[in-house]
């Protein structure tokens, strides 16, 4: 349960060898949960190690976001380990390039079946344990580029963009439930998932942008911008002309 | 789907909130799962102990009042959402007076046996729990079960947060007053060391003692404190032709409906604190049961003082003999300038069996500390550990944040308890999002 002063008990990290994920799940242990699941495709057992470290029991799940049939019993297992979930951290997705995806129209199908189709599914399973528990977190990764679409990279932001208004609504279907979901919507992210790119004007890190989920969990926020100057900013933008808005170089 | 808190106003969950008639309660008990059920009295626990997300809570406070006293013995039986106000509404004008109140006389029987409540009496007098003689426990196979201090089961119950059935009637003794007022001394101390010494050396001289602390006082003046200590006035300290049983506490004002977070600062406490201390000079008068005992009834919904963020009351208890540890939390709270309105500190003496019980002898410290202040948390883990390491506890009828790892150095009849509960109640049928919290 998230108590009087905000800490919690018990995280899943959907995603779990996401680098921001396990940022946060990571602050949320060191704040005081002691029940981490880490779901992902592949090793995460390194985190794992770190986590145990810091006095978390961790359990590790195999995870395809890409295989939403299986993404209920993901969402059983973890509760069956961790009791209620405290917050849900839904962390995976791929970047990818946009010219290869032009280049292979497969991929590009296949990336929005990872970045928006399995946060359908995970999300919509994860809600329902919510829902029915009364409380808990459910975050997930938005993206500027989801918010007004670029010419630039439009295959990932398109993803991205419905995977925010997914999240919009679910947060609203949740409403009064005791449950809620957060929407945090980074911008350029200097980490593993950026590397060897030349960051955008106001980049942020895995660190800030977990400092920053962490806080909104805390104060129960809906949306969290990091940085957070960027809401402002991308209310401007929004009201750019098509004409100029293309033109954006990335 | 009811959003509840506790009455520190914070972590609220919804639960759906029920107010069955008592033939009700065995069908409601035995369908409670998959989220259980937990009983409800007037919401004075500070954190979640009578919240139950996603589950059933049962308003226990709404349900039916039965009571009957047997004017020999003044053992009282009582239906479980009755309240202490109740009561002594009713046992007051016959002479008679509750054994133990807590400091609001807004608490149900129910809730003062789960929490196996205290009082300024506790010294002398121990817990509610040592005056009960039986109790009616509805447990999860849905019967009804009459317990005496012999059954293993009424020492789990007593203190054990409503998580071994559901209470629906107690007996207890109470004690014989000729008056409905209070003999009350007031005193000052210079520091904590005198406020500690003072109360080892004359608290037995009273019934009912309590130190308020300025806990904003620093250096030379850390601790200092003002002390109530009182007894029942006799008839004959009373003005000739005064109604000695009277008892009619009304709560004269309401706070405001909502308050600004931040409204209680370092500044408002202190000015208050310095005002309070200055006005307490030593004298001794004559006032009534309520302002003694429960002086904060007298404003409405004062919890809403602390704005919506809300308040946690940190409570404590240190063995005796570890003073220091009491010392080093005060000076850390005095240094970090912590503001807390309302700092109360009182001596206990012996404890009941009740296994989660949470008076021992020693000193108890009870803080209310804005939701919202910096740095919070961590200070109260750290407090947390000194407290479990002096062989103290935390208690549970006021927390709302600590974490499960330390609650079996603090309660170490746990496992003794948790086996009891166990065998009563195998699949969890009674359970509140401090069970949850706290994995009890």
């Amino acid at each position: 349960m998230k108590n009087a002063l905000g800490s919690v008990d018990s995280v899943l990290l959907l995603g779990g060898r996401s680098e921001i994920g396990l940022a946060i799940v990571e602050r949320l242990v060191r704040d005081g949960a002691r029940r981490v699941v880490l779901a992902a495709r592949g090793e995460a057992e390194e985190a794992a190690v770190r986590l145990k470290n810091l006095g978390a029991e961790v359990c590790l799940l195999d995870f395809d976001a890409a295989r939403p049939e299986t993404h209920g019993e993901v969402i059983d297992s973890a509760v069956e380990f961790a009791g209620d979930l405290d917050v849900v951290v839904a962390a995976f997705g791929v970047l990818g390039d946009q010219a290869s995806y032009e280049a292979d129209p497969v991929s590009a199908a296949r990336s929005m079946a990872v970045n928006l189709g399995g946060h359908v599914s995970a999300g919509l399973f994860a809600a329902r344990r919510l829902r029915e528990q009364g409380h808990g977190a459910l975050v997930v990764f938005s993206s500027v580029a989801g918010v007004r679409v670029r010419r630039a990279n439009f295959v990932y932001g398109a993803a991205k963009a419905g995977l925010d208004g997914f999240a919009q609504g679910l947060g609203d279907a949740l409403h009064g439930s005791g449950a809620r979901v957060m929407v945090v919507r980074p911008g350029f992210v200097v980490g593993r998932m950026t590397e060897g790119m030349p960051p955008a004007p106001m980049a942020t890190t895995p660190g800030a942008v977990a400092d920053a989920t962490v806080r909104g969990l805390r104060d129960g926020s809906e949306t969290v911008w990091v940085p957070g100057k960027l809401r402002p900013i991308f209310t401007l933008m929004r009201a750019l002309p098509r004409s100029v808005w293309r033109r954006m170089p990335r | 789907m009811t959003f509840l808190t506790g009455w520190g106003r914070t972590a609220p969950t919804p639960a759906t909130l029920v107010t069955p008639r008592t033939s009700e309660l065995a069908a409601l008990v035995t369908g409670a799962l998959p989220r259980g059920l937990i009983a409800r009295g007037l919401g004075r626990a500070y954190g979640d102990a009578a919240q139950n997300a996603g589950g059933v809570v049962v308003d226990v406070a709404g349900m039916e009042a039965r009571w009957s006293i047997d004017p020999g013995t003044g053992v009282v039986t009582a239906s479980a959402g009755m309240s202490m106000h109740d009561l002594m509404t009713a046992l007051v004008p016959k002479g008679w007076f509750v054994p133990v109140t807590p400091g609001t006389r807004h608490v149900t029987l129910g809730g003062a046996v789960a929490a196996d409540v205290h009082g300024k009496n506790h010294h002398v007098d121990s817990s509610f729990g040592a005056h009960l003689r039986s109790l009616t426990l509805i447990t999860a196979d849905g019967t009804s079960r009459t317990l005496t201090p012999e059954d293993d089961l009424f020492w789990a119950t007593v203190g054990g947060m409503g998580l071994t059935g559901l209470i629906t009637e107690a007996s207890f003794a109470c004690v014989p007053i000729e008056t409905s007022r209070m003999r009350v001394d007031v005193e000052r101390t210079r520091d904590l060391d005198h406020t500690l010494e003072l109360m080892t050396a004359t608290d037995d001289g009273y019934r009912y003692t309590v130190a308020w602390i300025d806990l904003l006082a620093r250096g030379s003046r850390m601790g200092r404190s003002v002390l109530t200590r009182g007894d029942h006035a006799r008839r004959d300290e009373l003005p000739p032709g005064a109604d000695a049983l009277a008892f009619a506490p009304a709560s004269r004002l309401a706070a405001p409906p909502w308050a600004p977070n931040g409204l209680l600062n370092r500044l408002t406490v202190r000015a208050f604190n310095e005002a309070w201390y200055a006005k307490s000079r030593e004298r001794t008068i004559v006032q009534d049961l309520a302002p003694f005992f429960h002086p904060l009834d007298f404003v409405d919904g004062w919890n809403r003082v602390y704005g919506s963020r809300g308040f946690v009351q940190y409570q404590f208890v240190v063995p005796s003999g570890e003073e220091a540890t009491l010392r080093r939390i005060v000076s850390r709270l005095s240094e970090r300038g912590v503001v807390s309105f309302l700092t109360v500190l009182k001596r206990f003496g012996a404890g009941t069996p009740g296994m989660l019980s949470f008076p021992l002898p020693g000193w108890t410290l009870a803080l209310d500390i804005p939701a919202g202040q910096a740095g919070l948390a961590g200070l109260l883990r750290e407090f947390d550990e000194w407290v479990a390491g002096a062989g103290g506890r935390i208690y549970l009828a006021k927390d709302a944040r600590m974490r499960a790892e330390l609650l079996p150095a603090m309660y170490p009849r746990l496992p003794e308890w948790r086996k009891i509960r166990e065998s009563v109640d195998p699949e969890g049928v009674f359970r509140s999002d401090l069970a949850r919290r706290l994995s009890l």
